[in-house]
């Protein structure tokens, strides 16, 4: 559990884009300035490594919108949960290996919620930050946050 | 009759009531002279270090083992205590023949019987060139050739270049605590010789949870090492720290410890290393790292002489320099399927558009390992066959079979060219996979199902390839093969090819169970298929079905009839007479 990162990007993106289709129809709300997604996360991807795009950056410490999949939590208690570009699916190929798909963001709650499908699109706003950050009760290291978060369905 | 089973039976129960000691390696392993391992065994109760014996052959275990075991008083599982061990470390066994070895403390005792074997002094083989498909099944061989070549009345339309290589063993890869297997045990027995458990990479499979400190066996990479002047190449389509990649020359319970492995491949240093997974190159520091530590590979492997390629015309840059030394590093993860990569464009290739394929990395390193006039072990791994038979994805998966044929062709070149070649093809398992007929969209209705041709009614599909690449020009054809598995997690058929990216059959829900992905349910005559196996379960499984094994050329006479998975090493060791020393 601890050696995940929000790091590289999974081969199962494009998923995600079939998945937002229907998603855009159906949103009724105007892209805000502020929006942010999965697509826009990184400036520079090389196999020597990743750098967050510009507009994370100006976001960074901003009051976000971002939309995903949340993906079942980590344990019934934990203060976060991890959004992801599509619904979490057959992740590791393997037995032992539990890769996370590469491409995520955790969300720490300002209030308890309720947890939803993970097939359930959901528009998180919050609280953007970046930067390394191991959780203090799992371990769990993440380089993007979404914090004093609230979410709803769409 | 009756007696002898009688017995049978009490020695069962007993051996189960008194929970004997186990010892490492296994009962009937077979070792090559000289080859390095660890000894271990384990009691089941805390004993005293003055009751443990110990003999080999019937004499005190001294002057066969060469040193003295390690005793431990108390092995712990968190705060459980499993019992006393003893262990002895780098082991070698020098003279061949069987080696009974007895321990014993208090009321538990155990013995096994150990082969040991030499080699021929003189080597049969130069190079060898090993091919690994993961998950290679009969299923994906009869796909790529009808996909590539075609098929009139019932006859092949051509031939693929694994069609020439002489299918030669069938073989066994059950793991030594399942009959089900993964690559981890599978690909460990093929370079070391002796089977383990299912996760496990060069070492048995020990009690304690620590996973570095299980007793270790010799890889292939390693025996290479220490008798010859042979160069190593790696190269898979997968992360270089996947089962298959690391198998060759790492030493971990757990597959999954992949920052580690990686450090390991740094220890043996293969001189040609090309595939995935850079993330673990990456010190932590660096966005895409999946390191915990500050470690620098990248910086570490230029150091040791290594020339770093990152795409395509990298790689070939890198095959003109002399170094001698190639670092090839194509994606952060896998490297995306043929399909993505040539024709579809879907996948990751977005993020990393120059990424080379197998044929051109197979080439690369048979021209740079071929300049050692020593000659060198190549082992070219098609890991897609696999990564894509587990979601279900036949088309993905047999169009890397076709790549991976490629490869075989590649090979086969380079062996005409030189005479001293050993070529093996093989897969590590198989999967549940089989080809049933086909699917025709001419067939009248809307019923997907109703579309499915079987017996008569198949026909023949009608992929073309106009421009003769050996690839189909497309895969939705309006009749194409239909291929299933005979499990799989609750999902959706689509009877249909996964244009828009590989598919994604089950995701999980908040019982952690996996269940249909939805996003398939209304591609149009899809119908839901119900799972056969546990909902933990992502994906489609491993099968427990004997893999065809081929080789070729000088040594090839080694592979035989049926083998055990860990026999196949007796072959490679015996093709480069690994039990005696080059390096004079």
């Amino acid at each position: 559990m601890d050696k995940l990162r929000s790091a590289t990007f999974s081969r199962r993106q494009t998923l995600g884009l079939i998945a937002s289709v229907p998603l855009i129809a159906a949103g009724s709300r105007a892209e805000a300035k502020s929006d942010i997604t999965f697509d826009e996360l990184y400036g520079k991807v090389s196999v020597l490594g990743l750098e967050f795009s510009e507009k994370v950056k100006q976001l960074n410490g901003k009051d976000i919108a971002m939309r995903g999949f949340m993906a079942p939590p980590l344990k019934a208690e934990a203060q976060f949960f991890v959004l992801t570009e599509i619904p979490m699916s057959i992740c590791p190929f393997c037995s032992t290996d539990a890769d996370w798909p590469d491409d995520i963001v955790v969300v720490y709650l300002g209030e308890k919620q309720t947890f939803t499908q993970p097939s359930q699109t959901i528009e998180v706003r919050g609280k953007l930050e970046m930067g390394s950050w191991t959780d203090p009760e799992t371990g769990f290291v993440s380089l993007l946050r979404i914090r004093q978060a609230e979410y709803a369905t769409v | 009759m009756r007696t002898l089973f009688s017995a049978l039976v009490a020695t069962t129960i007993l051996a189960g009531a008194a929970q004997a000691a186990e010892i490492y390696p296994l009962d009937r392993a077979t070792i090559l002279t000289g080859s390095p391992f660890d000894f271990k065994a384990e009691f089941s109760a805390v004993v005293k270090p003055e009751d443990v014996k110990i003999t080999v052959n019937g004499q005190d275990y001294k002057a066969a083992l060469g040193k003295e075991v390690e005793f431990v008083a108390e092995e712990k599982n968190k705060d459980k205590v499993l019992g006393s061990a003893v262990i002895l470390r780098g082991v070698t066994l020098a003279k061949a023949g069987d080696y009974k070895v007895e321990v014993s403390a208090g009321s538990e005792t155990k013995n096994v019987t150990w082969n040991v074997y030499g080699t021929p002094e003189q080597a049969k083989a130069k190079n060898v060139i090993f091919l690994i498909a993961d998950g290679l099944s009969v299923a994906h061989r009869t796909a790529a050739r009808i996909m590539s070549k075609g098929m009139t009345e019932g006859k092949a339309n051509g031939r693929l270049n694994m069609d020439d290589v002489p299918p030669v063993a069938f073989v066994g890869t059950s793991a030594t605590d399942a009959v089900a297997t993964d690559s981890a045990n599978t690909m460990s027995a093929y370079m070391t010789g002796h089977k383990t458990a299912v996760n496990a990479i060069g070492v048995y499979a020990d009690r304690t949870p620590a996973s570095l400190d299980d007793p270790k066996v010799e890889t292939l990479a390693e025996a290479l090492r220490r008798q010859t002047k042979k160069s190593i190449g790696i190269i898979s389509t997968a992360e270089l720290q996947d089962a298959t990649p690391a198998a060759v020359v790492a030493h971990t319970r757990k597959r999954g410890d992949k920052a580690e492995i990686n450090g390991m491949l740094f220890d043996v240093k293969p001189d040609v290393l090309l595939g995935g997974g850079s993330a673990y190159f990456l010190p932590q520091a660096t966005a895409g790292s999946k390191r915990k530590d500050d470690k620098d590979y990248i910086a570490l492997f230029k150091e040791a002489g290594y020339t770093l390629a990152t795409s395509k015309s990298e790689l070939a840059t890198a095959a003109g320099t002399n170094t001698g030394k190639i670092l090839g590093l194509f994606h952060t993860g896998n490297m995306d399927t043929t399909l993505d990569r040539e024709f579809l464009k879907k996948g990751t290739v977005s993020k990393f558009p120059e990424q080379p394929g197998l044929v051109e990395m197979t080439k690369v390193a048979l021209d740079n390992l071929s300049k050692n006039p020593e000659g060198f072990f190549l082992m070219v791994e098609a890991a897609n066959v696999d990564k894509m038979s587990h979601p279900l994805d036949w088309d993905r998966a047999v169009v890397d079979t076709i790549e991976f044929d490629k490869a075989i062709g590649a090979a086969r070149e380079f062996a005409a060219k030189n005479p001293g070649t050993l070529i093996v093809v093989t897969g590590d398992h198989t999967h549940g996979v089989s080809i049933i007929g086909t699917v025709d969209d001419d067939k009248p209705g809307t019923e997907m199902r109703e579309k499915v041709g079987t017996y008569a009614e198949a026909g023949f599909p009608n992929y073309e390839d106009k421009d003769g690449d050996g690839y189909p020009d497309k895969v939705d054809v309006s009749r194409r093969l239909f291929l299933n598995a005979n499990n799989g997690p609750d999902h959706y058929e689509t009877f249909r090819p996964k244009l828009d990216g590989p598919f994604a059959p089950s995701i999980q829900n908040e019982k952690k169970e996996y269940v249909a992905n939805e996003q398939y349910k209304d591609v149009p005559g899809a119908v839901l298929v119900t799972g056969i196996i546990p909902k933990s379960a992502d994906s489609g499984v491993h099968a427990v079905d004997d893999i065809v094994l081929q080789a070729e050329g000088p040594g090839a006479e080694g592979f035989r009839g049926y083998m055990e998975q860990s026999d196949v090493y007796k072959g490679l060791a015996e093709a480069f007479a690994l039990g005696a020393k080059q390096t004079n």
